[in-house]
C-alpha cells in the first residue's frame, strides 16, 4: 500500500511513480515555476501522452499536467466496477440537448493516462477516405491530412503500443501484420463470427492495445474481463504505461493532480504559460508553447474560461468553432439470449469487430459504424436494462438472472459535425471555482438513420446464430470528438494540420477535439497517430525557426 | 426459491488467485458500509427504504443487501456521475425532493405515506412516476420521468449489482486478478467459475459450487 492517490501529489521531489514496481519510484526532471519551459501540455491521454514524450525526446524542456491522480496500477486497480470510478472524470458538467449525453465513465478519464487508462483497447484506424469525406464521400469535412501519411503513423502508433490484432485487416489497403498476435475469441466473439458468417459479411479479431505476449514490463493479459477499468496486470498499453513513463525517461517531468483553470496571455498576443492549482495553491508555469490536450470538453472549456479583454469570446476562437461541432459516437447495441453459456464477461469485451458497413457504401445515408462483440459487468449490465427496457422489480431480477447466457453486439456509429451541438460555459463552478461545462447535444437525421440501419443489421446478426428475448438499445453513445476542428484555413477551423492554431501562434490542440469528423472507429488510435505526428512536426518547425 | 447457481458464494474466492489485496480492500469496504443514514432524514429513509423494496424485492431466506444504505453513501459521500440532466437539481437535492414528491402524491392519491401502502398500490404509484405522470407542487419542475429513470433506477441497481450477493444469484464470477480466465469459449467453464444448475441436477452444481475457490 502507498497511501491515497488523491490525496496529495506524487510526481513531487525528483520522482514519479514506477507503474511496474510495487512501491517502486522512477526518477524525474522537475523544472521551477520561473523557468520558461518550452513546452506545457494540459492532458496526458491518448494526445497528450505521445507529445509529450515526443517533445521530451526532441530535446524540449516539457512538463505535462494532468487533473487526476498518478495511479499505482498493481496496487490500486481493484477488480471491481464501482471501486473504479475513481478513474473517471466524474465533476459535474450539465447536459442539455434532444439527446443529452452519458458522461464520466462513458467517455472522460481524470488520471494520468487520461481515458486511456479505463478505455477498452480497440485500436482502429480510419478509413482512407474519410480524411476527404467532404470530397470524396459527400459529406462532414475534408481534414488536412494525408491518408498515407497517416498510415504510417498510424504503423507507429501501433508499434508504440504493441497491438494485438490479426495477421491480415480485412477492409481498407494493406497495412502491415499487427506487432502481436491477435488475442483468442470468447464465447461472444465467436457468436460475432458466426453470424457474420451466417450474412456473407467480413469480420475479424478486434486489433487490441493488451498484449497477447510479453513486452517490456507487461505480462500477457490474462482475460480477467475487467478492461473498461484499469488493468491490474499492466498489460493494457495506456497511456499511464507506455508514452508517460518513456516521456518522463526523456526528461519530461509530470504534475498529476493538477487542474490547469487559464492560459495566460502576454500584451504580444502570445501565450506565456497556465495558471493552475495543485495541493490547494493556484500556481503559474511559464512556458513558451502551450498544447491543450484536454479531450473535447475541457478543451475547449479551458479555451473558452481563458477569455481576455483581447480575444473575448475565448482562445483561438477567431472561427468562432471553438466548443462547436462536438460529436460522439452512436453506441447503440442488440442484446438477446442464447442456448448455451456464453460467460461473455470473460477477456477483452469486443474481442471481435466488423467493420463491413464502414466501407460499404451501399447505403442511404452518409457515414459508417463498425459493431463489436460485447461483454458488460453486472453493473454495466443492468444499466442496460433499465435504460433501454425500463426494467425493475422481479421483472428485472429474472432479465438479471440469464447473465451468463447474453450475448450482445455493440456499434460504434459516426455522428455528423453539427454547429449547434457544442460546449459552452455554465454559470455553476466546480471544486476549483471554475466554470463548468454545459454540454448540448442533439442527433441529426442522419444519425438516427444511421442508427437504425445499425441496428437492423446487428439484430438479422444475433437471428443467425439463435439467440432469442432480443431487444434493443436505441439510446446509447460513447467516444467525443470536435470542439476545436482542424481545417485548412482560419475561418473554418480552430488549428491547421499542425494542430497549431491560427489565431495564437504559440498555442496547439492536441488530443480528439481536433477532429472535424469522427469516423465509425473507436478514436484513441488515431489521437495517439497525430499527437505523434504532431511531435515530428514540431521538431521539423523548430529546425527551421518556425515555432 | 430455485436458484441458478446453487451454493456458489463468489467470497470463497477471496483468497484465491482472482483476488488482489486492493480487491478485498474495497469489497471488505462494501460489506461495511454504515447501515445508519447520514444525509437522508428519517422519513426520507422510510420512503427511500420502501421504494428500494420495490425496485429491487430481494428473496427472504438470505441477507439483504442494505440498498438505501449504498444510496445514502452515494449521496453522504457525494459520489458524482460526471454529469446532470439541466432539468435535474444535484443528486442530493433530487433524491430529497423527489422522496418528499413520492409521499406527497402517496398522500394526496392514498392518504397515507409511501412507506405504508400496499406493494401493488407502491409499485402503481413509481409506474406512474416512470412514466411522467405524476404533476404534485411538490416536485418543483424537476420532471418525475427524469428522476426515475437518472436516480431512482441507476443508484438502487447499481447498488445491488455492485454486491456480491447479486453476483452469487447471477453466477457472475467477480473479481478476477491476477488468476484471470482460461476458458474462453461457448459452453466452457474454468473451475473457478459458478456452475449452472441444469434441470433434475441442481444437487451436483451444488457439490461443484462449494469447491468452487
Amino acid at each position: 500500500m502507498s497511501g491515497d492517490p488523491f490525496a496529495a501529489p506524487r510526481a513531487v521531489d525528483g520522482r514519479a511513480p514506477d507503474v511496474f514496481k510495487e512501491g517502486g519510484w522512477i526518477p524525474m526532471r522537475q523544472y521551477g515555476e520561473d523557468e520558461i519551459v518550452d513546452f506545457v501540455v494540459v492532458g496526458t491521454g491518448a494526445g497528450g501522452g505521445p507529445l509529450i514524450h515526443g517533445l521530451a525526446e526532441g530535446g524540449f524542456s516539457v512538463v505535462g499536467f494532468d487533473a487526476g491522480p498518478y495511479f499505482r496500477p498493481l496496487e490500486e486497480f481493484a477488480s471491481d466496477e464501482q471501486a473504479q470510478n475513481n478513474l473517471y472524470w466524474t465533476d459535474e458538467r450539465i447536459v442539455d440537448g434532444a439527446n443529452p449525453l452519458t458522461m464520466g465513465g462513458k467517455n472522460s478519464g481524470k488520471a494520468v493516462g487520461g481515458s486511456t487508462v479505463h478505455f477498452a483497447m480497440v485500436s482502429l484506424r480510419f478509413r482512407p477516405e474519410w480524411f476527404k469525406s467532404r470530397s470524396l464521400l459527400g459529406y462532414g469535412a475534408d481534414w488536412p491530412l494525408d491518408w498515407r501519411e497517416m498510415w504510417t503513423y498510424y504503423g507507429k502508433a501501433e508499434r508504440a503500443l504493441s497491438i494485438s490484432g490479426p495477421v491480415s485487416y480485412p477492409w481498407g489497403p494493406k497495412r502491415p501484420r499487427y506487432p502481436y498476435r491477435s488475442h483468442e475469441l470468447n464465447g461472444a466473439a465467436e457468436l460475432l463470427a458466426r453470424g457474420a458468417e451466417a450474412m456473407g459479411i467480413g469480420w475479424t479479431a478486434t486489433p487490441l492495445a493488451t498484449v497477447s505476449a510479453p513486452h517490456g514490463q507487461s505480462p500477457p493479459c490474462v482475460y480477467r474481463g475487467f478492461c473498461r477499468f484499469g488493468c491490474s496486470t499492466n498489460a493494457k498499453q495506456s497511456q499511464l504505461v507506455t508514452f508517460i513513463p518513456r516521456a518522463i525517461a526523456a526528461g519530461a517531468e509530470i504534475r498529476d493532480l493538477a487542474m490547469v483553470g487559464q492560459v495566460e496571455m502576454g500584451p504580444d498576443g502570445r501565450a506565456t504559460g497556465v495558471h493552475y492549482i495543485r495541493e490547494g495553491r493556484w500556481r503559474f508555469q511559464r512556458a513558451r508553447n502551450v498544447v491543450v490536450a484536454g479531450y473535447a470538453i475541457e478543451t475547449p472549456r479551458l479555451l473558452l474560461a481563458s477569455a481576455t479583454a483581447t480575444f473575448p469570446d475565448g482562445l483561438a476562437n477567431g472561427s468562432g468553432l471553438v466548443g462547436r461541432n462536438l460529436m460522439t459516437q452512436s453506441n447503440q447495441a442488440v442484446f438477446g439470449v442464447m442456448e448455451q453459456e456464453v460467460r461473455w464477461n470473460k477477456g477483452p469485451p469486443s474481442l471481435a469487430i466488423t467493420e463491413h458497413w464502414n466501407y460499404d457504401d451501399r447505403k442511404d445515408f452518409a457515414g459508417g459504424y463498425c459493431w463489436m462483440a460485447q461483454g458488460p459487468l453486472p453493473v454495466e449490465w443492468v444499466t442496460v436494462q433499465t435504460g433501454a427496457r425500463g426494467l425493475w422489480g422481479q421483472a428485472l431480477r429474472d432479465e438479471m438472472m440469464k447473465y451468463n447466457h447474453q450475448v450482445g453486439l455493440k456499434m460504434v456509429g459516426e455522428m455528423l459535425p453539427d454547429e449547434r451541438n457544442r460546449v459552452t460555459l455554465a454559470d455553476e463552478t466546480d471544486q476549483y471555482g471554475l466554470r463548468i461545462a454545459r454540454v448540448t447535444y442533439s442527433w441529426g437525421d442522419n444519425d438516427k438513420a444511421l442508427i437504425q440501419h445499425a441496428l437492423g443489421q446487428m439484430q438479422t446478426s444475433l437471428e443467425a446464430v439463435g439467440a432469442t428475448d432480443i431487444f434493443r438499445q436505441e439510446d446509447d453513445t460513447n467516444h467525443l470528438a470536435g470542439t476545436a476542428r482542424m481545417g485548412f484555413d482560419r475561418a473554418n477551423s480552430v488549428v491547421n494540420s499542425d494542430c497549431r492554431s491560427w489565431d495564437i501562434p504559440n498555442l496547439w490542440v492536441c488530443d480528439g477535439s481536433i477532429f472535424p469528423t469522427t469516423g465509425g472507429v473507436n478514436p484513441s488510435l488515431t489521437i495517439t497517430a497525430i499527437a505523434m505526428r504532431t511531435a515530428d512536426r514540431i521538431k521539423a518547425l523548430a529546425a527551421c525557426g518556425e515555432l | 426459491m430455485t436458484e441458478r447457481y446453487p451454493g456458489y458464494d463468489v467470497l470463497s474466492k477471496r483468497w484465491s488467485a482472482s483476488w488482489n489485496a486492493q480487491t478485498r480492500r474495497v469489497i471488505d469496504a462494501r460489506l461495511a458500509v454504515p447501515r445508519e443514514p447520514r444525509f437522508f432524514s428519517a422519513a426520507e429513509w422510510r420512503t427511500l427504504n420502501a421504494v428500494c423494496d420495490r425496485i429491487m424485492p430481494q428473496p427472504t431466506d438470505r441477507p439483504a443487501v442494505p440498498l438505501a444504505a449504498y444510496v445514502d453513501q452515494k449521496m453522504a459521500e457525494d459520489l458524482q456521475d460526471g454529469y446532470r440532466y439541466a432539468e435535474l437539481p444535484p443528486q442530493g437535492e433530487a433524491w430529497q425532493r423527489g422522496l418528499q414528491a413520492l409521499d406527497a402524491e402517496a398522500l394526496e392519491a392514498h392518504g397515507d405515506r409511501f412507506d405504508t401502502l400496499a406493494p401493488t398500490v407502491q409499485d402503481a404509484l413509481l409506474t406512474l412516476m416512470q412514466q411522467g405522470s405524476m404533476t404534485g407542487a411538490a416536485w418543483a419542475g424537476m420532471p418525475p420521468k427524469l428522476f426515475f429513470a437518472h436516480r431512482i433506477l441507476p443508484d438502487i441497481t447499481h447498488a445491488y449489482y455492485a454486491h456480491p450477493i447479486s453476483w452469487n444469484e447471477i453466477g457472475f464470477g467477480g473479481p478476477a486478478s491476477p488468476r484471470g480466465y482460461v476458458r474462453m469459449g461457448l459452453d466452457r467453464r474454468d473451475p473457478w467459475e459458478a456452475v449452472e444448475a441444469k434441470p433434475g441436477d441442481e444437487a451436483a452444481a451444488r457439490r461443484k459450487n462449494q469447491n468452487v475457490r
